[in-house]
């Protein structure tokens, strides 16, 4: 592993764009769907000029700008999901308009091969390459059993899931459920507490086993248990009759090592996520993610949105959660400290302490590899690598099927939570994610996505049912890096439409658009994720 | 223990075409000549410079590649049996001996690892056994002792694992994931040096861990003989595997493929594996990591203090891929592409891969104290310019790869 090399913008651009258009998209002059008067935005005035184009008028709207449903010309009910647009209760895409590849703005990368999500951001100064390459080798290395010849890499386990960041995030990419006759976890854990409160944790541990089942253990330490998945095939069919079959996971624990469960025990099954663009989510403004906010649904659409807040050891004060499924990581650095203990076995100075429960003697007496085992130069160089990992470029900007397929995506209100467009803020000592415009799919709130969703598992603010929107950009590029396109926090959805069709709560009415839509309209929205 | 691999004819020897020239002094691992590849180049090559073809660079990469591997397998082929030879009869004498045996196995295997990074035999995730060859950080408690923890590991827990072979240690490697990492030459290496605790000097761990008629030291000699032989049996069978698929005449395995992919693909390939192991691997995670962490045993081959080496021999095989050479064969490279696209570019890069060769064989060793002392210590300014060399060398590559209109990284 360790695979790596920067691949020049120019070169992969070229290769990417070919003859395809002439003028470069995402420049300044881009036009935006919707915007009438070229203005930059979409305000009222430009629903009106819609209408007013609807109507047959000459000086309302170009029909590449306004046309929205993409029938050919612009008629009274785009005019009428411009004004929504400018409302704020609706975003737009244009299927005339070619759509900006540039997801991650001047940080993206145009890579499409399988090391697409291992890039570093494309405006990143030659001079940080360095650390750049420094933090990609700390987040391959293998940890190894403490005391070793490798001081600056001992200290596995005692009890662990993973030797290293890459064997879960493997290419910096997705994790999924074993695929059979495979049936260890390789790149997906299981969370465990009991109900309660925690102001600093967010959960509370079980007794017995922690906060995560640890199912291997360096020799002569007992791994906590076995996880398994077993999956019951749901029938369903589409609209048109077309059957479909979604796949309901069981999740098993064999050889618990130390005793039983609380009865109480909430499990949460979660797969590694890809690394990409978490620099530019970790640069958008609270104002931005928190203006977003609905938690009341006060706007009527059925869709209510908050962000989680959480413990910000830094600050030692509460603040919005963005990073893991739930949203329960304020930043990189504690996301990722908090990944090497709870992953790895790896204490750093945010946490200084292994998961060793009170009966797990052998943990607590095995040998650890220094206080902290991982210090704080290297904390921020695995922390600066992963700030700066790009998102790729966005492929197959004139493919039509697909731009209608995005068209028919927020047509269906997918976009009333996988935002499309969000501008950055100010990331201290990252100027390259600052202040850029991006495509990431998601509004990084919490959403209720029904019972058969739920992991039942609160995690601070969070509800049991409630999930982070997941930013959808890079998804189409998991197959080429990860050899697998399987979706949700758990893995469960093999593909685009099943993770769709798993969507429920606040999700349903967007949902229920895609089950009912033809068979066509379907596949273009499919591919149209299949761009990202 | 008898090994069951095919020797490989010997064969023509081939003809030059005009790549390199001028770096005939190097003195890194001579391939074995009776392990030679049975396939001569393309004739494209022996006609004139200027009528190379793609694929007969391409071709020629698997030929190079192929020796490379075979010369690989003699090397841990030699050093089986000087393990044997010690486990046999520990003495200071074969112990010597089986470590200069490890030592001279490790500039072919290095000279490979330009085949990584494109998911080639080497290194497919599902089936490239990298890691049971090379893969380091190395688990050495879960192998054996260590300062600290005098009866840790697979050797010293009988209960666990009754029995030690090959079986057993490709189970145990694979127990933790990628966690337990108990085979290969740095398995070996540790077996025969021991831990590194000395500032100035490799590990030095006395034979007598080895004797058997209860003079020895530490505890579960046999056992440990048994592991050191096992782990040398394993590398030669893993380095096999990944020669066999570069081997010519089989319609079925990933040679046969790689030369039936569209030229571009294949070069694309290639040049991915040059400038991945020039900028991510070579500058990034062996060099930088080392030098902004000061970590002192944070090197590769760090019980035997020939980090260096390694190092530079990956430069070399670097170099060799480039020219389109190995040992005895010297057929159409990449050079002869990009001098035909470039001929400027072509001179560039051939000085510097020379220059990141040199600069690498500058380092002083061993490494892990060349690492110490202040930035502007000859040590740390020489890891610097080898550093800088690499990643100006990768970003030529990059522009050999425009040049020729490919695209760098594993096809879609």
């Amino acid at each position: 592993m360790g695979a790596f090399f920067v691949i020049r913008r120019t070169l992969a651009a070229a290769l990417m764009l070919g003859a395809a258009v002439g003028v470069w998209p995402g420049s300044a002059s881009a036009q935006v769907c919707g915007d009438a008067d070229g203005s930059g935005n979409v305000t009222l005035t430009d629903g009106v000029r819609a209408l007013r184009a609807a109507a047959g008028l000459s000086d309302g709207c170009e029909t590449a700008i306004c046309d929205i449903d993409g029938s050919g010309s612009i008629g009274v009910s785009d005019g009428v999901r411009v004004l929504r647009a400018a409302a704020g209760l609706e975003e737009l895409a244009c299927p005339g308009l070619a759509p900006d590849p540039l997801s991650g703005g001047t940080t993206t990368v145009f890579d499409t091969t399988v090391n697409a999500f291992a890039q570093p951001a494309a405006n990143q100064p030659f001079a940080e390459r360095p650390d750049f390459f420094t933090g990609n080798a700390l987040f391959n290395r293998n940890w190894v059993t403490a005391p070793s010849s490798t001081v600056g890499s001992d200290g596995l386990g005692p009890i662990f899931n993973a030797a290293s960041c890459s064997a879960c995030h493997f290419k910096d990419g997705r994790g999924r459920p074993p695929v059979p006759p495979e049936d260890t976890f390789e790149s997906l854990l299981v969370r465990l507490s009991v109900p309660g409160d925690d102001p600093i944790e967010g959960t509370v541990a079980e007794p017995n086993y922690g906060r995560q089942l640890g199912h291997r253990a360096i020799l002569g330490v007992a791994a906590e248990g076995r996880p398994r998945l077993d999956y019951d095939e749901r029938s369903g069919t589409y609209g048109d009759g077309t059957p479909y079959s979604l796949r309901a996971p069981r999740l098993t624990i064999d050889g618990l090592a130390y005793g039983p469960l609380a009865a109480e025990t909430l499990f949460s099954v979660r797969v590694a996520q890809q690394m990409i663009g978490l620099g530019l989510i970790a640069a958008l403004d609270e104002s931005t993610l928190v203006a977003r906010e609905d938690p009341a649904d006060a706007d009527g659409d059925g869709i209510s949105g908050r962000a989680n807040r959480v413990w910000d050891l830094r600050l030692g004060a509460p603040v919005i959660g963005r990073f893991g499924w739930k949203a329960n990581a304020p930043t990189i650095e504690q996301q990722g400290s908090g990944a090497f203990v709870g992953d790895i076995g790896i204490t750093s100075p945010l946490f200084l302490d292994q998961d060793c429960t009170l009966v797990e003697a052998a943990c607590r007496n095995a040998p650890n590899g220094g206080t902290p085992e991982v210090d704080q130069l290297k904390i921020d160089l695995v922390t600066f690598y992963v700030t700066l990992l790009a998102v790729p470029a966005r492929r197959a900007i004139d493919d039509p099927v697909a731009r209608r397929g995005e068209g028919l995506f927020a047509g269906a209100g997918c976009t009333g939570c996988h935002v499309s467009t969000l501008v950055t803020g100010e990331l201290p000592g990252f100027p390259a994610v600052s202040h850029q415009t991006i495509h990431p799919y998601t509004d990084v709130l919490l959403h209720d996505m029904g019972p058969d969703l739920a992991d039942g598992r609160p995690d601070f603010l969070a509800t049991g049912s409630e999930w982070r929107t997941p930013p959808l950009w890079g998804l189409g590029l998991v197959p080429t890096v990860n050899d697998h396109l399987f979706l949700l926090h758990d893995g469960r959805a093999r593909g685009f439409a099943e993770a769709i069709l798993w969507h429920g709560g606040e999700a349903t009415a967007a949902r229920e658009a895609f089950r009912t839509m033809s068979a066509d309209d379907r596949t273009a929205l499919v591919r149209f994720l299949a761009t990202l | 223990m008898v090994r069951k691999h095919v020797m490989v004819l010997a064969g023509v020897a081939l003809l030059a075409a005009g790549c390199g020239g001028g770096n005939d002094n190097l003195t890194f691992g001579t391939p074995d000549p009776t392990r030679t590849p049975t396939e001569t180049p393309t004739p494209a090559a022996t006609s004139t410079p200027t009528t190379v073809t793609a694929a007969a660079v391409v071709a020629n990469y698997a030929d190079i590649l192929y020796a490379n591997y075979n010369a690989a397998i003699a090397g841990a082929e030699t050093l089986h049996d000087a393990v044997d030879a010690f486990v046999d009869a520990p003495s200071q004498a074969t112990l010597d001996a089986a470590k200069a045996a490890w030592i001279a196995s490790r500039p072919a295997y290095q000279q490979s690892e330009f085949a990584r990074f494109y998911n080639g035999p080497i290194d497919d995730p599902e089936t490239g056994p990298e890691g049971l060859i090379n893969a380091w950080p190395l688990d050495e408690n879960y192998i054996d002792y260590v300062d600290g923890a005098p009866t840790s590991g697979i050797i010293n827990d009988p209960a666990s694992f009754p029995v030690i072979d090959e079986e057993t240690l490709v189970a145990a490697n694979e127990s933790g994931g990628e966690a337990n990492i108990a085979t290969g030459y740095h398995a070996i290496e540790f077996l025969l040096w021991g831990q590194d605790q000395s500032t100035t000097g490799p590990g030095n761990r006395p034979f007598t861990d080895y004797v058997t008629d209860g003079s020895g030291t530490a505890a579960n000699q046999e056992r440990r003989g048994e592991y050191l032989q096992a782990v040398a049996h394993l590398l030669i069978e893993n380095l096999e595997e990944v020669a066999d698929q570069w081997a010519p005449g089989n319609p079925n395995n990933y040679r046969a493929a790689f030369l039936a992919l569209d030229t571009d693909e294949a070069l694309g390939r290639i040049l991915t594996g040059l400038g991945t192991l020039s900028a991510g691997e070579l500058g990034g995670e062996r060099l930088s990591v080392a030098f902004e962490t000061r970590d002192q045993e944070d090197e590769h081959s760090c019980f035997s203090d020939t980090t260096r080496d390694d190092l530079a021999n990956d430069g070399v095989g670097i170099q060799n891929a480039y020219l389109g050479r190995y040992g005895a064969i010297d057929g159409p490279g990449v050079d002869e592409l990009v001098r035909q696209a470039d001929p400027t570019l072509d001179a560039t890069l051939q000085a510097q891969l020379a220059a990141s060769v040199a600069a690498l064989q500058a380092i002083p060793q061993p490494l892990d104290q060349a690492l110490q002392g202040a930035d502007d210590s000859p040590g740390r300014v020489a890891i610097q310019t080898a550093i800088t060399d690499l990643f100006t060398q990768a970003d030529s590559i990059a522009s050999a790869a425009e040049a020729l209109g490919v695209s760098t990284g594993t096809p879609e």
